[in-house]
């Protein structure tokens, strides 16, 4: 049994510890934003945010997650809220098939929750493990540059939908 | 999924469940199969034609209400075979929908492909969703509308010119209002379609030919169901594959019972080379498909070609030669020959979700949700495997990752058949694992192009000859043994033998004609019948490669007649749209003969209309090229675009942004890599593909309106032109021309001497 947090609610997870955070995520809590990719670490489809940091949910073994924070793109917003991530994508229509989009999402929630004023230099490094096959990249920084400037203008960079740096 | 659809609905009950429209469906499908020669969608399914006079798919699905049907409360159905893929084809069905019937976007929801619900438009490919799906909605709308104003006309004895359709009704010159809940039944529309329809002016467009935001897309950004991946229906438990080690591969043994015994393993299926599992949950699932593999036994065997020398393997096959076009003669004056080959790798789709399906066996009737792009053939496809009747099979079609074409998409619903049927009632989700996503999706085949012309005393070409190595670009299912399951069966489905067929959209040969306008010209397809490598559809088929060659080669001779690229394009061609759309590119991009540059930068510039009958695309690009590195950064690009009449801006901008980026990935990093045995590259390490630090600043995409025309596919208009620009571009900053696909760092360092 392990506990952990995810969008600000707590699980109890009956699991094998050896189970990828991806799978308790689909499997246990019944999320869909984290995606299986590759099962590699090599794609980011399945990206999380744990503890401000992000985490590439397919190879993350449920064992290291005791009374960790886990963020995925629900707890972004919802399709009648959403948080400034979430329609800044919309705004921008930044999709083509959408399967790698959560996972871009939330790799740069991580950057933009410490710095919503990341340059377009620091968002392309950031997001370099991350992979789109559509090509929708020139539309996902849009985006991201987008989201940046809704953080900074509502101050919601800080609020709790944006995880902040653990300790 | 949407929420509210039961398990399993049968056709009826989609009809009973709109309301208003009883329907009997009976005697559909028995009209004389009509195949139309030069279709992708059509080229190995024969859909049947009943209505050949009328436009778009009413030409297959000739009756009114198999398009659209009003409820009693307004609400409309939209029905469509063509499937959403990332295209946004939805939203821009439902934009013409509203547009031709006069109702409230709002007011309409779309059902797409599936088998006891939708038309059967064959396959989703080629660009033809807009073209045919579109024309058909479109029409259909536009008579159901004026079906529905001459019921009000006969309600209220007034003429039908004095009424008129607006936001869901139909509105007479006293204001008196009829909704179309209130006018409708069913005897109404259900009818044929008439040959033509009063459609609306382009001037009084309030829908079309505007960016309408995808429905779609909020759902995906908030963690919705968005794809087959995100089905859960209840009992359902996860499957898995055990695939051969390689091509060649046959199980020779495997001890099952340890795998039976893992926690919550539910079930072992073998049958012949073909070997699955069942169990509770995912992670259970993949854990006992690795301890299985473990268990298994393999005959291996070599049947792969030499890999180290790809373009003369393919050339030395044997080969069947199909003229595509012989014509003119040549110009007298030839002062000059020039020639040269170019050759690409197998490539693959690679999907960033591997292909997913879920599979039921339930009342004898098995239902499987997929991402595939032909729900009907795949439907015959599975019945033939599983040897029962079609109407046995029903599959549904729910979102999955972008394909690109034809990928593990039908193999995935196999698989997923497959097990539901030793587990009946219990919905069975298969994903494949990303190592079998890359080495068992069919690839787009190795290619090789040679073009010689000749040019007069003013570089002007007097003659043109080329010819194209290429297995076939399209071994869809048309039937079971295009299901990679079913060829591994004991009692195996073998390949079919793939035939050539020169078409008017062309397969390997796509795009193999150069719109130019030369005096004299020879295009072969040289086709290759042995596919020692699986293959099939990559969005484009051989036009991407072919593009590439021509354009690249239109670049030397350009130099070769000392003329500046974009003019001397320009003096070949004739075709007023095609002129446009160069011109249009050209002066976005600040196009000038010898631009002045920053030192290791070049531009590019490259045209093709697609299937010299969709969309015209041209691309200028500036890239910059790092020589001791061989790193190549795109800067930025310009494209002018001629889609005909288009209906939603932003979706045919997004389209052909991403087709150039796929492309430049395909241009400069992919390739299918594997010895004798096996495929290599199984993996995003062994297959890289683009990433963010190649990206250009800028891709900007402009559209020439062209109101009242025919709509012309675009979702694959870029990726030619997209890949040539850039070839073109790092020629002019290195000044060395490389005509082997991919244009790796390591090719481009060799060239400039860095290596």
């Amino acid at each position: 049994m392990v506990a952990l947090t995810v969008n600000g609610t707590r699980h109890e997870i009956e699991a094998e510890p050896d189970t990828p955070l991806l799978y308790v995520l689909r499997d246990e809590c019944h999320l869909h934003g984290a995606k299986y990719g590759c099962g590699l670490g090599q794609c980011g489809a399945c990206t999380v945010i744990v503890g401000g940091e992000a985490v590439l949910s397919c190879v993350t073994p449920l064992l290291l997650l005791e009374n960790k924070e886990v963020t995925t793109v629900e707890g972004l917003g919802t399709i009648e809220q959403p948080g400034p991530m979430q329609q800044a994508f919309i705004e921008e229509q930044a999709a083509q098939c959408g399967y790698c989009i959560p996972g871009m999402m939330m790799r740069a929630q991580a950057l933009l929750g410490r710095n919503p004023a990341a340059t377009d230099g620091e968002i392309r490094a950031h997001m370099e493990p991350n992979l789109c096959r559509c090509g929708t990249h020139m539309r996902i920084m849009a985006a991201i540059r987008r989201a940046g400037e809704l953080m900074q203008t509502s101050g919601r960079a800080a609020s709790a939908d944006a995880p902040q740096r653990a300790g | 999924m949407r929420r509210d659809s039961p398990l399993l609905l049968s056709r009826r009950s989609v009809l009973f469940g709109t309301g208003a429209l009883v329907l009997s469906f009976s005697g559909r499908g028995l009209a004389q199969t009509v195949t139309a020669p030069g279709d992708e969608t059509q080229n190995f399914q024969a859909v049947p034609e009943p209505a050949p006079d009328l436009p778009g798919s009413l030409k297959t699905n000739p009756d009114l209400d198999s398009w659209i049907r009003i409820a009693p409360d307004g609400r409309v159905t939209v029905f469509t075979g063509k499937a959403e893929l990332g295209q946004g084809i939805r939203t821009a069905l439902l934009q013409v929908a509203a547009e031709e019937l006069e109702a409230p976007f709002e007011a309409l929801s779309l059902v797409g492909p599936d088998t006891s619900a939708s038309p059967n438009e064959g396959f989703t490919a080629g660009s033809h969703s807009v073209q045919d799906s579109g024309t058909a909605i479109r029409n259909a709308a536009a008579q159901v509308r004026d079906i529905l104003i001459g019921e009000a006309a006969r309600r209220w004895t007034l003429p039908v010119e004095n009424l008129r359709a607006e936001a869901g009704a139909v509105i007479a010159p006293d204001g008196q209002r009829a909704t179309y809940g209130e006018l409708v039944s069913a005897e109404l529309i259900e009818v044929r379609a008439q040959p033509n329809s009063r459609l609306k002016d382009p001037n009084s467009f309030r829908e079309m030919g505007r960016p309408r935001p995808r429905i779609d897309i909020p759902r995906k950004v908030t963690g919705g169901e968005a794809y087959v991946q995100d089905m859960r229906p209840e009992g359902m438990v996860h499957g898995r594959i055990v695939r051969p080690p390689s091509p060649g591969a046959r199980l020779v043994s495997v001890d099952t019972a340890g795998v039976e015994a893992m926690p919550g393993v539910l079930k072992v299926v073998r049958d012949g080379s073909f070997l699955g599992l069942v169990a509770q949950k995912e992670w259970q699932a993949i854990k006992a498909m690795w301890a299985l593999s473990a268990a298994a036994r393999w005959e291996e065997r070599q049947t792969l070609p030499d890999a180290t020398n790809l373009p003369a393997v393919l050339m030395a096959m044997p080969r069947e030669d199909a003229e595509v076009v012989r014509e003119g003669t040549p110009a007298p004056g030839s002062v000059k020959t020039i020639e040269a080959r170019f050759t690409r790798p197998y490539q693959l789709h690679a999907s960033i979700g591997p292909s997913c399906a879920i599979g039921v066996l339930e009342n004898g009737t098995t239902t499987v949700w997929t991402h595939s792009q032909g729900v009907y053939p795949l439907r015959q496809a599975i019945a033939e495997m599983l040897r029962v009747p079609p109407e046995e099979v029903r599959c549904v079609h729910q979102e999955g990752s972008g394909c690109y074409g034809h990928n593990a998409a039908d193999d995935v619903a196999a698989d997923a058949a497959l097990l539901a049927q030793a587990l009946p009632r219990r919905p069975v989700r298969v994903q494949w694992m990303r190592e079998q996503e890359h080495a068992w999706e069919p690839f787009s085949p190795g290619m090789v192009t040679e073009v010689r012309a000749g040019l007069d005393a003013n570089g002007n070409v007097t003659d043109w000859t080329y010819g194209v190595w290429s297995n076939t670009h399209n071994s869809r299912p048309g039937g079971a043994p295009a299901l990679l399951a079913a060829q591994h069966l004991a009692t195996p489905f073998p390949p079919k033998p793939a035939k050539v067929q020169i078409t008017k959209e062309g397969n390997g040969d796509r795009n193999s004609n150069p719109l130019y306008a030369f005096p004299s010209r020879d295009v072969t397809w040289h086709f290759l019948p042995d596919m020692p490598l699986r293959v099939s559809a990559l969005r484009g088929l051989g036009a991407y490669m072919n593009v590439v060659s021509i354009e690249c080669f239109m670049d030397e001779l350009a130099a070769a007649a000392d003329a500046d690229p974009v003019e001397y394009r320009l003096r070949h061609l004739q075709d007023p749209r095609a002129r446009d759309v160069v011109n249009l590119a050209a002066r976005r991009f600040g196009w000038r003969p010898k631009m002045s540059l920053p030192k290791h930068h070049g531009v590019g510039f490259a045209f093709a209309r697609y299937k010299n009958l969709a969309a015209y695309c041209a691309v200028a690009m500036e890239v910059e090229v790092e020589p001791s590195s061989g790193r190549v950064r795109m800067v930025r690009a310009s494209t002018a675009v001629d889609a005909g009449e288009v209906v939603n801006p932003d979706g045919i901008a997004n389209q052909v942004q991403g087709g150039i980026l796929q492309s430049a990935s395909w241009t400069l990093y992919e390739a299918v890599t594997f010895d004798p045995t096996r495929v290599t590259s199984v993996d995003w390490s062994t297959y890289p593909i683009l990433r963010f630090d190649a990206l250009p600043d800028t891709i900007d995409v402009e559209i020439i309106p062209r109101p009242g025309e025919a709509f012309l596919g675009a979702g694959e208009c870029s990726q030619g032109p997209g890949g040539a620009a850039l070839a073109n571009a790092i020629m002019a900053a290195t000044g060395q021309r490389i005509r082997d696909l991919p244009l790796t760092r390591e090719r481009i360092r060799a060239a400039v001497g860095e290596g």
